[in-house]
């Protein structure tokens, strides 16, 4: 039986100047990519593929399995891109990440290229991040400087050239093709698939694009083994997990524990919802992730237990919302930004968000008839799975979900004629005992 | 104020300076194909010029070889990338469901009236322009506030005049969890991939990211011990997993040879070394 709490990732987070290499290979930093780059890239991959790690970027993909379909011997550059354009709503674990220790990253950028036998990559860190783009510049700059970039990595002939990117603001390129398309230079649209991007990614070569927690994973990986990596987690959700506690909570912060935890398990930790109310409703990771309720405490957190209970795992982020929430004011402004961030390339998403917000900014102001409800689960249904990505798809789980648990709520909108909460009451600063 | 003239038509005549030239080149050669180049050249033009300008469009255009209408596709796509001035302090409000719930539309509410303007408009003075945002991965920090693309934590109505009071007033603003405040040309310039050596100001977390970290120090809670210097892990190995640990034993003990600088010439990393003779 392992530990409630197993900090690895955030294991350093507490040290001295942990952004430094010096301070990162006190810790034992950088020995991870000698032996890896002593087993060689096959070795590393089926051990990744072993150790059960799968995408912490939402989708939970088998990351040793992505690698793997990248085509061997094509005579083709290959590319790692690293997804920290972490945007979803309520996600906080990659920033926090690469501001204490962007190290931990560029080993796992290092040695995970080397797998994929990969010459260039890169890191596409969301833009509005400044100190967190130049912890990362100093990280990689050190890296090259103390030969663990560029040519002839520790003497083993592998070469390797990371670039760090900065986006300019658009939810959109966390999309991995969007993403691609917007590290050509270009509107950031998704690409249909096929062709995947294991096969025609970045320049139409095979491109392995991992999330920054997937990435950062892999060094302790190669240093403890795939046995101690599955020794944490659940039989399908291996090793440890950095889950996010934000709002109502008395705590809110970083748990890094073995996938399976909890929410009663963590609001415990993280002293409970905040003094004198009670849980109402939350995401189990992100404004994507269909909402849950205070019946779900018990869900474990895996990507089995989440998805068994109608929603999905996604990044852990969980967004405690209190009985002062209102739960369509929460919907209505997702769905707003759902509507801002649509690319616009696919019509169900595109015009669906724009009506969608429509619909529900008459109901939270009173306005409207039940019957719009039906006309929501309605342009819902023509959204869901009808457009290139996800986003489309993201927009419609607030609204089915928030329907499907609160369709009182939204009626009473309706009879009250507006929003029968103080939206006061919700806030940080609220007055001790304000009540909804 | 609002600006209600359009200042790309009146924008600056003539070429972006040499030296900025020659940098928007630079950026180019980061990337195997020197499109890619053009999101951090459109930051560089920003840090520039104060805004994307025309003349910044026809110079990444230039140097591309595309057409000035693909740039500007691509600086109207991000909502980073302005054409209208932006102020030394660019004060953006999340307003995304969480940190609106805990407080921060009744903050952007408070800016609006305090400072006089509306979302993305830009003060009398030229000091702040203040927008509104979606989220910026700091929920465990709510409400949130950017300085120029800074962490303000843990914000409140008051704290947030106090803080555009102050960076009007030209006193030393420091993030949260970051720097002290510099421009927002300056931290455009960042953005672009010119370094400012900074990296070693603020703190290395915030109390939230260490909360669980903390808890874990008290009760004495940790991961599985890993794998020692002899290459043994905890726990009982299955068949599997005792191959996979014999061989990344074998790994580390030629890790150790490895571990010797003069010993390294020699390719540990070719396809004959460990790894591939487990397949075997």
């Amino acid at each position: 039986m392992t530990d409630m709490l197993t900090p690895v990732l955030s294991d350093n987070w507490d040290t001295e100047r942990p952004w430094t290499l010096e301070s990162y290979e006190q810790t034992g930093g950088y020995a991870a990519l000698d032996t890896a780059l002593g087993m060689g890239q096959d070795a590393v991959i089926d051990l990744v593929k072993e150790s059960g790690l799968r995408g912490r970027g939402g989708a939970g993909f088998p990351t040793g399995m992505k690698w793997g379909f990248i085509p061997q011997g094509d005579g083709k550059p290959h590319y790692l891109v690293v997804n920290a354009d972490e945007s979803e709503p309520g996600t906080c674990k990659d920033i926090p990440l690469m501001m204490a220790s962007p190290h931990t990253l560029v080993e796992g950028v290092i040695i995970s290229s080397y797998a994929i036998r990969a010459n260039h990559a890169f890191i596409y860190v969301r833009g509005e991040v400044l100190h967190v783009v130049r912890r990362l510049q100093r990280a990689v700059q050190e890296a090259y400087l103390a030969g663990h970039l560029g040519q002839n990595i520790h003497g083993s002939g592998y070469d390797l050239e990371l670039t760090v990117h900065a986006g300019a603001g658009a939810y959109i390129c966390g999309e991995e093709t969007a993403l691609l398309d917007s590290l050509e230079g270009r509107r950031g649209q998704p690409r249909l698939r096929p062709p995947f991007p294991a096969v025609a990614g970045l320049y139409a070569a095979p491109t392995v694009i991992n999330n920054v927690e997937s990435i950062a994973s892999v060094p302790c990986i190669v240093r403890n083994g795939a046995e101690w990596f599955g020794s944490m987690g659940t039989e399908k959700s291996k090793g440890m997990t950095l889950y996010s506690l934000s709002g109502h909570v008395k705590r809110p912060g970083q748990y890094e524990a073995p996938l399976g935890i909890t929410l009663r398990q963590l609001l415990d930790l993280a002293g409970g919802v905040r003094e004198g109310h009670e849980l109402k409703f939350w995401t189990p990771g992100g404004s994507s992730t269909p909402i849950l309720t205070a019946e779900h405490l018990d869900v474990p957190l895996d990507y089995e237990g989440v998805g068994a209970a109608g929603s999905m795992l996604g990044t852990k982020a969980l967004q405690i919302f209190d009985e002062t929430t209102c739960v369509v004011r929460a919907v209505l402004r997702w769905t707003e930004f759902y509507k801002h961030e649509s690319c616009g390339k696919c019509t169900p998403c595109r015009e669906g968000t724009w009506w969608l917000v429509q619909t529900l900014a008459r109901l939270e102001q009173g306005k409207g008839s039940e019957q719009d409800l039906e006309n929501l689960l309605d342009t819902c249904d023509n959204i869901l799975g009808r457009s290139f990505c996800a986003l489309g798809d993201g927009a419609t789980s607030p609204i089915t979900s928030s329907i499907q648990h609160f369709r009182d709520e939204y009626v009473r909108h309706l009879t009250e004629g507006g929003c029968p909460f103080d939206h006061a009451a919700s806030t940080l600063f609220a007055p001790a005992g304000a009540t909804a | 104020m609002t600006l209600n003239h359009d200042p790309a038509l009146d924008a600056g005549s003539g070429r972006l300076p040499e030296e900025t030239l020659r940098e928007l080149r630079a950026i180019g050669a980061r990337y195997p194909q020197a499109r890619s180049a053009l999101l951090p050249m459109l930051h560089l033009v920003q840090s520039v010029e104060g805004r994307v300008t025309s003349r910044g469009i026809e110079a990444c255009a230039d140097i591309l070889g595309i057409s000035a209408a693909e740039v500007s596709g691509v600086a109207t796509f991000y909502t980073m990338y302005k054409r209208r001035p932006v102020g030394d302090y660019h004060v953006g409000v999340c307003t995304n469901t969480l940190c609106a719930v805990m407080g921060g539309d009744e903050i952007f509410e408070r800016l609006k009236g305090h400072l006089d303007v509306g979302n993305d408009e830009t003060t009398d003075d030229g000091k702040v322009t203040l927008e509104h945002l979606e989220c910026n991965a700091a929920c465990d920090y709510a409400p949130v506030m950017m300085v120029n693309w800074e962490f303000m934590d843990n914000m409140t109505p008051q704290s947030a005049t106090q803080l555009v009071d102050d960076l009007r007033a030209g006193t030393e603003v420091r993030s949260t969890r970051g720097a002290r405040i510099c421009t927002w040309r300056e931290a455009e310039r960042v953005l672009a991939g010119f370094p400012d050596d900074r990296a070693d100001e603020g703190p290395a977390a915030g109390p939230a990211s260490l909360v669980g970290l903390g808890i874990a120090r008290e009760r004495g809670w940790k991961a599985p011990e890993g794998r020692t210097a002899a290459g043994t892990t905890s726990g009982t190995p299955g068949a599997t997993a005792a191959a996979e640990q014999a061989d990344t034993s074998r790994a580390e003990s030629e890790t150790k040879v490895e571990q010797s600088p003069t010993d390294t010439v020699g390719g540990k990393g070719d396809e004959t070394s460990t790894g591939e003779g487990k397949k075997r």
